[in-house]
């Protein structure tokens, strides 16, 4: 009743190619927005904003980006969270080295320098495919954060590895509080979210997907397979690279490599795959659900056990959180292979006929 | 030269090690084309589910027949509960399934047995053989060849299986295409359960071995992803290759620290491995034995 596009006419190009064509989407997507821009800084305390919303749109950052390069190009890879790394440190070091960098011109050239490594590691994309692609990820992985940790340089010969980023200042204002931080990683996720939902509809995510879908007939037709792959592994890793950043400069302040660990990289996969193998909108939903279902968990195994007075050791309460978590994901996988995002279809799908059953 | 020599045995024999691993990946991956990540779970559930029965009194003769009924118990239950509801979806989908598996069984395995780090005794001491010292001058652990021992007797007992016994040979149909292999009537959820029974028992073998040689704990889960590159090297289909490429890793890997680690600051032992199978890969995108891919359109 309320979700039908009966009515709406088509009457410009412009019209016909807009992002959202129906009304009701682009109501919802901008009453979302005004939400996420509005009332949650006025509503949620600091908490919230710093260990929920904040990580919550980091990750959404780089779900995006792995999700360009699994879901629309169809290269599997697992560091994801060696590129964050190098986008983070490669900040740090423009922040630290050029006097007078604007941060935000930092986490672009963090970013750029992630795609340029992203770039370096696809190479033997053009050569293999499938698994054997996972493995030549994984070395970038491990070679990655094993040549961060032993080049003093990167570091700026800090003895722990540890570095601390610097402080946020746009234009003479300084982003200390949880709230501002929360609006400017907000910004930044908006519109490279923009950015990426208009790429995946154009030219190079049509040419994208024919890539995943079938390399070989892909180039057939004449898409241009090196080209189509390396930019999906540098497009992918320059949005992990500012999202690293983010986790630097906005989420924990001090960061080590070691945060950026090949758990850190299934955990992004994790988001690609619940929320959504090529949707953007997956990327966000399978990172609320990735970073939202350990604390909930948490939060009900603690109040269990001090309601029924349980007393469950502290290591197998997370333990128990584990085995939840792993077997959330199979029952996900098993009841919707193709994502939340794919859920999200079929409620529209029933929306649309509401309150009709045909 | 002797001390290369010492190196390059070492090498070859924690090579072996690896290898035990990859086995189990091969032997899912080759029946049923899924990349199973929970096999490093798998070596640590095996593991500690030993030694939690030794602590409980058992024998180690009760012991080990009881964790191999375990294990392929968890084979049977996995392909049950996982892999059936999920099939004929992308392999990266399973690949995910097999995650999530990997992390139950390891809080299943802790709740269980508890975290702590505990020593599991063999019999085996990890220590250089006396006659082979004395007559060479070089140190080749007693327990390495003892493994090497084991896999062998592994590699045979399986290639026998899989060439000799009617299930082996419904194995290998199956693996070559699940489609035919149903329609002459092969009985392919039955495979699939026998498949991962058996990679249970392998992974009983792989983890008394590495939990001998590190001790059970956690940190045994990543021996799963030594055995990657292996896997690259000899191709993911392939059981000869698990163990040649293991060989070749871990003969490479140990080289490279000793004789290229000082150069760069060390430690490289953690990436060398898949770099290494990387170059391998641009020469070879199928590994060694994998079976050549032929694209179609």
């Amino acid at each position: 009743m309320l979700y039908r596009e009966a009515g709406q006419f088509k009457v410009s190009y412009a019209q016909d190619q807009q992002i959202f064509p129906i009304r009701q989407d682009r109501v919802a997507v901008l009453a979302l927005v005004a939400i996420a821009f509005i009332v949650i800084p006025v509503v949620g305390n600091q908490y919230w904003l710093s260990a929920i919303f904040i990580p919550f749109l980091i990750f959404s950052l780089a779900a995006l980006g792995l999700n360009i390069l699994t879901g629309y190009a169809g290269q599997l890879s697992l560091g994801t969270a060696a590129f964050m790394a190098v986008g983070a440190f490669a900040s740090y070091n423009f922040m630290l080295r050029v006097p007078g960098m604007p941060i935000l011109l930092a986490f672009a050239g963090g970013g750029t320098v992630a795609a340029l490594v992203g770039i370096l590691f696809g190479l033997p994309s053009l050569r293999i495919r499938g698994f054997y692609l996972v493995v030549a990820t994984l070395a970038a992985q491990f070679f990655i954060l094993w040549f961060l940790t032993k080049v003093g340089w990167i570091t700026n010969y800090s003895s722990s590895g540890v570095i601390t980023a610097q402080q946020i200042v746009i234009l003479g204002y300084a982003f200390n509080t949880a709230t501002s931080k929360y609006l400017l990683v907000l910004s930044i996720v908006t519109v490279m979210a923009l950015a990426a939902k208009n790429m995946a509809r154009g030219n190079i995510g049509r040419s994208w997907m024919a890539v995943r879908d079938m390399d070989v007939a892909a180039e057939v037709i004449g898409i241009r397979l090196m080209r189509a792959k390396l930019l999906a592994f540098a497009v992918s890793s320059f949005y992990c690279g500012v999202a690293g950043a983010l986790i630097a400069y906005a989420y924990l302040g001090t960061v080590e490599p070691e945060a950026f660990s090949l758990d850190l990289s299934f955990r992004i996969l994790f988001m690609v795959i619940i929320g959504g193998v090529g949707t953007v909108l997956g990327s966000f939903l399978g990172a609320a659900f990735v970073t939202l279902v350990p604390v909930l968990l948490s939060v009900t195994v603690r109040f269990l056990d001090s309601s029924l007075d349980l007393h469950i050791a502290e290591s197998a309460i997370s333990n128990l959180e584990l085995m939840v978590f792993g077997g959330l994901i199979i029952f996900f996988l098993i009841v919707e292979p193709h994502g939340l995002a794919r859920l999200w279809q079929i409620a529209k799908e029933k929306l649309r006929l509401w309150p009709f059953p045909h | 030269m002797s001390f290369f020599f010492e190196v390059l045995i070492g090498g070859l024999l924690s090579g072996v090690m690896y290898s035990l691993v990859a086995l189990g990946f091969v032997l899912i991956y080759k029946a049923s084309g899924v990349f199973n990540f929970a096999q490093g779970a798998m070596v640590f559930f095996a593991a500690l589910t030993y030694v939690g029965l030794l602590e409980h009194g058992f024998s180690p003769w009760l012991a080990v027949p009881a964790t191999l009924l375990v294990m392929i118990l968890l084979g049977l239950v996995t392909e049950r509960v996982v892999l059936r509801p999920l099939v004929n979806q992308p392999q990266i989908t399973l690949f995910m399934a097999t995650i999530g598996l990997a992390f139950f069984i390891e809080g299943l395995a802790q709740i269980v047995w508890g975290a702590n780090v505990r020593g599991l005794e063999l019999g085996l001491q990890d220590e250089p053989i006396q006659w082979v010292t004395d007559t060479t001058g070089m140190n080749v652990s007693k327990f390495d060849l003892v493994a090497a021992g084991v896999a062998a007797l592994l590699v045979t007992a399986l290639a026998l299986f899989f060439s000799r016994t009617r299930i082996g040979r419904a194995l290998r149909a199956v693996a070559d295409d699940h489609q035919a292999a149903l329609a002459v009537g092969i009985p392919l959820q039955q495979i699939w359960a026998i498949v991962w029974g058996v990679a249970g028992a392998v992974a009983l073998v792989a983890g008394l071995l590495w939990g001998a040689r590190n001790g059970v704990q956690f940190a045994l889960t990543f021996v799963a992803l030594k055995a990657l590159p292996v896997l690259i090297l000899g191709g993911f289909d392939s059981i000869p290759g698990a163990i040649v490429g293991g060989l070749i890793i871990g003969a490479s890997e140990k080289l490279a620290e000793v004789y290229l680690g000082p150069f760069v600051g060390g430690g490289i032992e953690g990436w060398f491995s898949y770099v290494f199978a990387l170059m391998f890969l641009l020469v070879r995108p199928e590994g060694l034995f994998g079976e050549k891919h032929i694209d179609r359109v």
